[in-house]
């Protein structure tokens, strides 16, 4: 293949790297195999994901209902649009990248600098998005209650519409305050108090006529179970444990927490792999600033680094398919 | 250089001018693909809830239009329709053979996992 440019200067060395009988150098091979186990990786992270979703198949959240927000555009219900556009932006990058390296190929050092600039772009665009959509699932929206046994409680009107805790609940008195490790034990701490405690929530609850509880358990055509008013007050009580306002790794509005913590643990490797790829792009991006391989006459380090790009792009037409569509 | 990209895609039915021209080819195929999904995401509709072999039929959609982005990602992009098929095998095989057993044996073990639970812990009672 013409298309894989022999770089080192090893031709003739048969134990030496010189004898390439997949026709691809030494340094692309070993990056098509570490990617091979970068994606084994993946995938054993995303069929835990399955295995724990098939687990708890009638009560796993609907990923319509948490990720609906686009920035700067509050209070609006728009499910995947936000992450379609993410997609499409990670797509873009990876054509960027494959035209610097077929710039590349052209020995052109001006359209490789500036298609790889645009890559790099591209990647912190991504990245950047990543990090508002945690910060916006962390920081929740409507607020839950969470049961003894560990269950979600969500609030809906009678029409089904979700309703959130600040709409309805008047923060009490609150005796309890933060702990924390200057003014308790000194090596305890904890995180920030719900706004409310569960006994302000049920006054307010009582006191709107309209309420009724929402459960995680899904019922035949996918939907999440609504309870009768008398039912809801009853759980409510007797259960009703917790408030939670937004997701971290032990408690999680939406659901149940597995959600959360695969969302964290699978986005977050991918977002890891995405700014390692944004690193790696800018060192060879100044390498090609600098000449480096105008001078080697050949730009394969691009097209290395391509590789691992669109790797990244790969994994996430997955993440977002098994997270976002599925 | 000369360059010898294979050029044409969709088995030979579009084939493009020059490599740059196959990219822009197949980032419109790719944005189209996405844009299919997206749009099933948001409407579901109602005829593609029916269930094919245990699960939603929406849910295989995704699953082979996610499929066949990877195949173009990795055939176009990664370049793997210019490599040659020892090496092409090496990885691509590999790679899927392993992820189908890791898959079946997990899901698999999910959903009995559910069933247990399901059934209130009683799997068979003999």
């Amino acid at each position: 293949m013409s298309t894989t440019v022999v770089t080192t200067e090893t031709e003739g060395k048969t134990w030496g790297g010189g004898n390439e009988p997949l026709k691809a150098s030494y340094g692309k091979m070993m990056m098509w195999f570490f990617i091979v186990s970068d994606a084994l990786t993946f995938s054993g992270f995303l069929a835990a994901y399955g295995f724990s979703r098939f687990k708890f198949i009638d009560a796993w959240p609907i990923a319509d209902e948490v990720f609906t927000h686009v920035p700067f555009l509050h209070g609006q219900e728009l499910p995947m649009i936000y992450v379609a556009f993410m997609t499409f932006v990670l797509i873009m990058s990876s054509v960027t990248m494959v035209l610097a390296v077929d710039a590349g190929h052209h020995l052109n050092k001006a359209k490789v600098t500036l298609y790889m600039f645009l890559t790099i772009i591209g990647g912190l665009i991504f990245v950047g998005s990543q990090a508002w959509e945690w910060a916006t699932f962390i920081k929740g929206d409507f607020g839950a209650v969470e049961t003894k046994g560990g269950n979600i409680l969500q609030f809906v009107d009678a029409e089904g519409h979700r309703v959130a805790l600040r709409d309805f609940v008047v923060a009490g008195e609150h005796e309890r305050v933060q702990q924390e490790r200057k003014n308790g034990l000194w090596f305890v701490g904890e995180g920030s108090l719900p706004s409310y405690t569960v006994e302000d929530v049920i006054h307010g609850f009582e006191a709107n006529d309209n309420l009724l509880i929402r459960t995680q358990e899904l019922t035949e055509d996918g939907q999440k179970t609504v309870l009768s008013r008398a039912e809801s007050l009853k759980q409510l009580k007797a259960n009703g444990k917790l408030v939670v306002e937004g997701a971290n790794l032990q408690h999680n509005e939406y659901g149940s927490p597995l959600f959360a913590d695969f969302f964290f643990f699978i986005t977050g490797f991918h977002g890891f792999h995405v700014f390692s790829g944004v690193v790696l792009n800018i060192i060879i991006f100044f390498n090609v600033v600098l000449g480096t391989y105008e001078k080697r006459k050949s730009y394969e380090m691009v097209e290395k680094v391509g590789l691992y790009w669109h790797f990244v792009d790969l994994v996430w037409v997955f993440v977002f398919t098994f997270f976002y569509l599925v | 250089m000369a360059q010898d990209h294979k050029l044409e895609i969709f088995r030979g039915l579009v084939k493009f001018k020059s490599n740059t021209q196959k990219i822009w080819g197949v980032l419109v195929f790719l944005s189209l693909v996405t844009a299919v999904e997206v749009v099933l995401g948001i409407y579901k509709p109602e005829a593609l809830m029916a269930k094919v072999l245990g699960m939603k039929l929406l849910n295989w959609i995704f699953i082979i239009l996610t499929i066949v982005k990877a195949y173009y990602i990795t055939w176009d992009f990664m370049h793997m329709r210019d490599e040659t098929k020892g090496l092409r095998r090496a990885v691509v095989w590999t790679t899927i053979f392993l992820i189908l057993y890791l898959v079946f044996i997990l899901l698999q073990e999910g959903g009995y996992v559910f069933n247990v639970y399901d059934k209130g812990y009683i799997k068979s009672d003999f």
